[in-house]
């Protein structure tokens, strides 16, 4: 199996949320990666953040690992929620709250 | 890329649907799309991106840097 495979799943396995992101959680490289840290710095989820622009081969391995030709890329348990947009909107709809929740993520 | 290829792309995967696209920038690269349709019923969201993605054949991350999605079924359905 492809290592970059391998690490993006123990990756996305190991930590409740994970961030593919441009830039770190302290200092975003791009408005779209900064939206999602402020939406979940605002909702107080710790998360791991992965900066893609230090790692050429994850940068192209996220992509072909959820399908998705884009960054920012959010894990919930594993599981592939959304870009920017999407957790925007879910964010605005409390969809995201829920969900964070539900994961035992947030509390009740 | 131009608006026009974008919205070309656009409706040949989606025929009946209902298309606006903005450019955010100005420059030809930011752009916000919503796309009303019946054949997003029924599919998550990150799906109905998937299918828009699909029907933009690649060049999503390429040619066009950024498409801020809105995807939507018909309210009348």
């Amino acid at each position: 199996m492809d290592s970059v495979q391998e690490r993006i799943k123990n990756d996305v396995t190991n930590n409740s949320v994970v961030l593919y992101m441009k830039g770190t959680s302290q200092m975003p490289q791009c408005g779209f990666s900064a939206v999602v840290v402020q939406i979940l710095n605002t909702l107080g989820v710790p998360f791991k953040d992965v900066n893609v622009l230090e790692d050429v081969e994850v940068r192209q391995g996220i992509k072909d690992y959820s399908n998705w030709p884009t960054i920012p890329q959010l894990y919930i348990n594993g599981e592939f929620v959304g870009g920017c947009d999407i957790v925007r909107e879910m964010y605005q709809a409390g969809e995201l709250q829920a969900l964070l929740k539900e994961k035992g993520i947030l509390s009740k | 890329m131009p608006k026009h290829e974008i919205e070309s792309l656009l409706r040949e995967s989606f025929p009946d649907a209902e298309i606006d696209i903005k450019d955010l920038a100005g420059d030809n690269d930011h752009f916000q799309a919503t796309i009303v349709s019946n054949s997003f019923a029924g599919k998550t969201r990150v799906q109905q991106h998937q299918m828009v993605y699909q029907a933009l054949q690649g060049k999503m991350g390429a040619e066009l840097h950024a498409l801020a999605l809105k995807t939507e079924i018909p309210l009348d359905n």
